[in-house]
């Protein structure tokens, strides 16, 4: 097979679509670039699906834990303490579990008079399941580090903003959160370089690949595996994550840029990822 | 363990409950907790130190030893983890196994790369064939220390570096106008100064150490991860203490376990950060030596 029969083959493989049976002997590096590159549409999923549903949510929970009503501020607290102090790994476990304990046949809601029935098998699927604890999980996260740039709004700029007139969701919309989004970027974009590398440890976890649906890392764990020859596949997944954080930086630096962009030239900071582990 | 436990389907909740959690199995699984803080204190020191070797080879003049320094931590950080925790364990056998092919069996004539198969001749094997299941079970540790402290150290090296560079250039300036060679600026004055840099970042290391430590279950490592999926399976009446699927509550207690962790650790750094503010010239330290 030439490598374009390949990427016509296998291309897609991650998500269903080509041939079902994966390459069982005579591995040329065609196919394992082929076969990972394809996988890496999981990674991006999850990734992209969980950052993007995780921003609003982060921003209502630093929100949440700035007011001075306990009632709101403790489960706010609560729930960053549980998602940041703990594993993701054991999370992935620990939810897959609970999805798996409800009845199989869904949840029946009684509303009287109908009877609602909730599906809910496809939450032990990897695409919902491990969506939805990936989400949590950069929420919580996020949340902290929004939190933690709330905290540092200019007390100055409120002011005038009071002074100005501004007050509610005005003011939030125009004056905190702007300047809150600009202060805590830089520590998100490394929060979300970590969600991507976080991506690949869901089909290690419970959550099972069917019909060898997977992303990049298990089909570059399943070369190593037929091949007993780490030296190939792992490389390969690394060149397609270096380059994917380096999209990842690219694209919040041009965000950062466009948040920075009322500051005098000289006053504007480059973004410089700085990954310095911050989960 | 108790007397009461001969036999534990005769007897009501509270008994029961107290024979299963004191079974053998459970104890293993007990112990299993105790191999997690046991590789977190080894682990720990190992990537300290490798990330204080990263580190200077970052600072250093000779510009390969820069190149490597940075390249490692920048890789490292760019990569998953989780591929380096199923890479270097491999890696790192086979290379041995290589070495001492080459040492041991000189006049092997066959390639070692035989299509899927990696063929060493037999007394280069690690560990050897005959060899007792511990040794087993320790060069797997091994391995897997090896690829926690391959990963955390790039990740010291990273925050070590950057707390090398936060020391006051001032201090370094002086020392050399005293007459210090480089390696006693090094020495004498930047590394004993830099710590109190180092210690936000570090922390944040032992955090993410040990919510990496779970792992050790893709090593193929008997841990508590393994255990909670052993034990909270279903256990149909053959068995002496049958239950339903109880998955949920191991899992759950392994959460309490590393909530716990990193709680205590929280704590123990604050005071390791007072201890080290101590007569620092940084706003921590003129706060305590205000009051």
């Amino acid at each position: 097979m030439s490598c374009i029969d390949v990427i016509q083959t296998y291309g897609l493989r991650s998500i269903g679509l080509g041939e079902r049976l994966l390459p069982r002997s005579d591995f040329t590096l065609c196919d394992q670039f082929v076969l990972i590159g394809s996988g890496m549409v999981w990674n991006l999923y999850f990734g992209i699906a969980a950052l993007f549903l995780g921003f609003f949510a982060s921003i209502a929970l630093a929100c949440a834990r700035n007011v001075s009503n306990r009632f709101i501020r403790k489960p706010a607290d609560w729930f960053i303490f549980f998602f940041r102090g703990s594993p993701l790994f054991i999370q992935f476990f620990f939810f897959y579990e609970a999805f798996t304990l409800l009845p199989r046949e869904g949840l029946s809601l009684n509303l009287g008079l109908v009877t609602l029935t909730a599906d809910t098998s496809w939450l032990t699927r990897a695409w919902a399941g491990a969506l939805i604890v990936l989400f949590l999980n950069t929420t919580a996260y996020a949340g902290e580090i929004f939190y933690g740039a709330l905290r540092s709004v200019p007390k100055g700029d409120l002011e005038a903003a009071d002074a100005y007139g501004f007050s509610g969701w005005k003011k939030f919309r125009h004056i905190t959160f702007p300047t809150m989004l600009r202060l805590g970027w830089p520590a998100y974009t490394n929060e979300a370089i970590f969600l991507f590398h976080a991506t690949t440890l869901v089909y290690f976890s419970s959550f099972p690949a069917r019909q060898q649906k997977g992303d990049a890392l298990y089909y570059a764990n399943y070369f190593a595996d037929k091949t007993f020859n780490p030296f190939i596949p792992y490389p390969i997944l690394a060149m397609y994550f270096i380059l994917l954080t380096v999209a990842v930086v690219l694209i919040y630096g041009a965000v950062y840029r466009r948040l920075n962009r009322h500051l005098p030239s000289n006053a504007r900071r480059r973004l410089r990822p700085r990954p310095a582990m911050l989960r | 363990m108790f007397d009461f436990c001969a036999d534990p389907a005769l007897l009501d909740t509270l008994p029961w409950m107290a024979c299963y959690l004191t079974t053998a199995k459970q104890v293993m699984f007990y112990q299993s907790f105790l191999v997690v803080i046991a590789l977190l204190a080894v682990t720990a020191p190992i990537a300290l130190a490798v990330g204080f070797c990263g580190a200077l080879a970052r600072r250093s003049h000779l510009a390969p030893l820069r190149w490597i320094g940075v390249g490692y931590t920048s890789i490292v950080r760019g990569v998953p983890d989780i591929a380096f925790f199923l890479f270097v364990p491999l890696a790192l056998d086979q290379g041995l196994e290589y070495l001492r092919h080459k040492v041991k069996c000189p006049d092997w004539d066959m390639p070692i790369r035989q299509g899927n198969d990696f063929v060493v001749c037999a007394a280069a094997k690690l560990p050897q064939s005959g060899a007792a299941p511990l040794v087993h079970d320790l060069y797997a540790i091994a391995l897997a220390i090896a690829a926690y402290a391959f990963v955390f150290g790039a990740f010291a090296a990273f925050v070590l570096s950057g707390a090398m560079n936060a020391v006051p250039k001032a201090q370094l300036e002086t020392a050399e106008a005293y007459g210090l060679s480089r390696r006693q600026i090094t020495w004498r004055i930047l590394v004993p100064q830099m710590w109190v840099y180092a210690l936000p970042g570090l922390s944040n290391l032992w955090m993410v150490l040990i919510k990496a430590t779970p792992l050790l279950f893709l090593l193929g490592i008997t841990d508590i991860v393994y255990w909670a999926r052993e034990l909270g399976g279903m256990k149909t009446t053959a068995y002496a203490y049958p239950h339903g699927d109880w998955r949920l509550w191991y899992f759950m207690a392994l959460l309490v376990f590393y909530l716990g962790m990193t709680k205590l650790s929280e704590i123990a750094f604050e005071r390791l950060g007072q201890r080290l503010s101590r007569g620092q010239a940084t706003l921590a330290g003129m706060t305590q030596a205000k009051s």
